[in-house]
């Protein structure tokens, strides 16, 4: 007797409810997924989010793979990853994706923060989407220098030393302090043990728990767009925003074609240009560690270099510190800062535009000279450029509230 | 059990005490976690001091060692090189060295047991680069008007042949000078503090 066309539609809907009936799989799905409606005039700048969580999938996917076959000691470390390099199959493609798949990851966050500056995304009621966001960014940067100190080379060691030192400038408690994270009075292998630890495991873990929170306060708000106006003030009759449109189908498939593209420029860096001409990967770090020896250029890996052009521009050991540190510290605040009665750069005056333009090349300038070999011409303009930094938030604060807006529009644009 | 019977009181005192009683059991569980990451018996075990021969050192030769995980140079200096000493003191943040440093026996400008031997801790006193001897009088990309001493090619810091610092670079303090003493005329013994001093 041939089946009835239905029994096999019959039999999955009773599993499905025999499923959750013991976890609520159709519940969350139509919750974050299919009910969650999304504003329809996402552009290009909305594709950041989900391509930082592919390249997060993608760091820890190869870097478990990595771990395979790493040393973490220092008698053995960089021979271990030239090892895979040339001898482990495949090797140079998973330890490149893992490396270079890091400064991609930087591209893309830079990006999507900076979407948070256009269209003041940061503004109530996202305040803890942003702080959340902060936090991953913060731990991402701890995960990145970790990560560069594995390789064991000499960009690793005396980036470390430079790193773990930027610490004994606390008073009272530096040196110990130092000592402590070290695990010894020197760079040594308890560090590079310990570092592994963190990198693999520590910073990972935490990085996974806060993209949750980020998530989940996502969801709560939803997203923000670039009219920076609030679909949920317009609903049709049936309660759902007007603006607004399910996440699944429409966005999954508008991000999927945004990881298409993504993984074609990934693609062509990856295989034909894996060191970035010694941005990505420095040529310094393909020398194994020597303590006696400090490279003639030293500087980090071009994500730190904004701040690391501020901690350079101060002629003060500890001033240098804390003004580095505040110059992300200060990003924290960002939400209070800008009190802008709208969000959407498209609505704020010209000053905006301006303050937002002059900040941009601060930023890119700074992480140029944070890269260049430092003459005293140069040292001038870092200071120069570190001073617009911290102008662009004082600025924002007292500008914000009385700065000219346009009106804003009821329904989103196209 | 009504609403009636319950002390209040009571619950909060519990809760409280209880509540201190196990912050202070995480607190001390704690320790031993941390104190993990402070340097082990044996990372402290290796401390030993390091006999440098210097009798083939020649003027102007720069000898780098190893002491406890510190990279140490012992430098011979002519003696041009500490007769021009003073000629930098009013670019120096600290050129009599008072908040350097430095064992109580080595005292002036050439901070020296022997001037000609400049024994020092060679780790930049910012970020614990090591900078570059550059003995070489006359104009340099970073110094118009070099006098000859160490560059630090990390943060751009300056210090003169004494280790002394220069005004305006990011080094806040002189290069440190390690505890050591002269075992004969060739031998200078790192980590050994000279007879009789402290």
């Amino acid at each position: 007797m041939a089946k009835s066309p239905n029994s096999f539609a019959r039999r999955s809907s009773q599993a499905m409810n025999w499923l959750n009936d013991r976890l609520p799989v159709t519940a969350f799905w139509n919750n974050v997924m299919t009910g969650y409606y999304a504003p329809k005039n996402f552009n290009f700048w909305y594709y950041m989010g989900s391509l930082a969580l592919l390249i997060l999938v993608m760091q820890i996917f190869t870097g478990i793979f990595l771990t395979m076959h790493y040393k973490p000691s220092a008698a053995e470390a960089f021979a271990s990853v030239e090892y895979i390099m040339r001898d482990v199959n495949w090797g140079w493609l998973i330890r490149y994706m893992h490396s270079t798949g890091a400064s991609f990851f930087f591209i893309v966050i830079y990006l999507h923060m900076f979407r948070s500056l256009l269209y003041g995304s940061h503004q109530k009621p996202r305040e803890l989407l942003w702080v959340f966001g902060m936090f991953i960014y913060v731990a991402l940067m701890a995960e990145a220098f970790l990560g560069y100190v594995l390789p064991w080379g000499q960009m690793s060691y005396w980036g470390a030393q430079v790193i773990i030192n930027l610490f004994g400038a606390i008073p009272m408690i530096g040196d110990p302090l130092t000592e402590w994270i070290r695990g010894d009075f020197f760079i040594s292998d308890a560090t590079l043990n310990k570092f592994f630890a963190l990198h693999v495991i520590a910073v990972p873990l935490a990085i996974l728990g806060l993209v949750l929170l980020h998530l989940v306060a996502l969801r709560e708000n939803g997203s923000n767009n670039p009219d920076g106006i609030e679909i949920k003030a317009n609903k049709g009759a049936d309660g759902l925003p007007l603006d607004g449109i399910p996440f699944h189908p429409y966005y999954t498939v508008k991000d999927i074609f945004g990881v298409g593209v993504f993984l074609i420029l990934f693609s062509f860096v990856l295989f034909l240009w894996p060191e970035g001409g010694g941005v990505f990967l420095e040529a310094d770090n393909f020398v194994p560690a020597d303590a006696m020896v400090t490279p003639a250029h030293i500087k980090p890996v071009w994500y730190f270099t904004p701040f690391y052009a501020i901690l350079k521009a101060v002629p003060d050991k500890l001033m240098g510190v804390v003004m580095m540190g505040a110059s992300v510290g200060i990003l924290f605040f960002l939400p209070w800062l800008d009190r802008s009665p709208v969000r959407s750069i498209r609505y704020r005056g010209m000053w905006y535009k301006v303050l937002l333009a002059v900040f941009t090349i601060a930023f890119v300038r700074l992480g140029m000279l944070g890269m260049a070999a430092g003459t005293p011409a140069e040292t001038w303009e870092m200071r120069v450029w570190t001073l617009v930094y911290f102008m662009f938030f004082v600025l924002l604060f007292f500008l914000s509230p009385g700065g000219k807006t346009k009106p804003l529009p009821d329904r989103v644009t196209h | 059990m009504s609403s009636d019977d319950v002390n209040n009181g009571r619950r909060r005192f519990l809760v409280a005490t209880t509540s201190v009683v196990g912050a202070v059991g995480v607190g001390l569980a704690a320790v031993p976690f941390i104190q993990s990451w402070n340097p082990s018996a044996k990372a402290k075990a290796v401390g030993a001091p390091v006999e440098v021969n210097i009798s083939k050192l020649k003027e102007g030769q720069l000898l780098k060692v190893q002491w406890r995980g510190q990279t140490i140079g012992v430098l011979n200096r002519s003696k041009a090189m500490v007769d021009d000493l003073s000629k930098v003191d009013d670019k120096l943040v600290d050129p009599e060295s008072l908040n350097a440093i430095q064992p109580a026996y080595i005292t002036g400008e050439p901070r020296a047991l022997n001037p000609e031997y400049l024994v020092i801790n060679m780790h930049c006193t910012h970020l614990g680069c090591i900078p570059t001897l550059v003995p070489e009088v006359g104009p340099q990309p970073f110094d118009a008007e070099w006098n000859g001493g160490f560059y630090c090619p990390c943060h751009k810091s300056k210090f003169d042949l004494s280790g002394r610092v220069y005004k305006g670079v990011p080094a806040p303090t002189n290069l440190t000078i390690p505890p050591y003493s002269f075992a004969g005329d060739h031998t200078v013994m790192i980590g050994v503090n000279p007879e009789g001093a402290a």
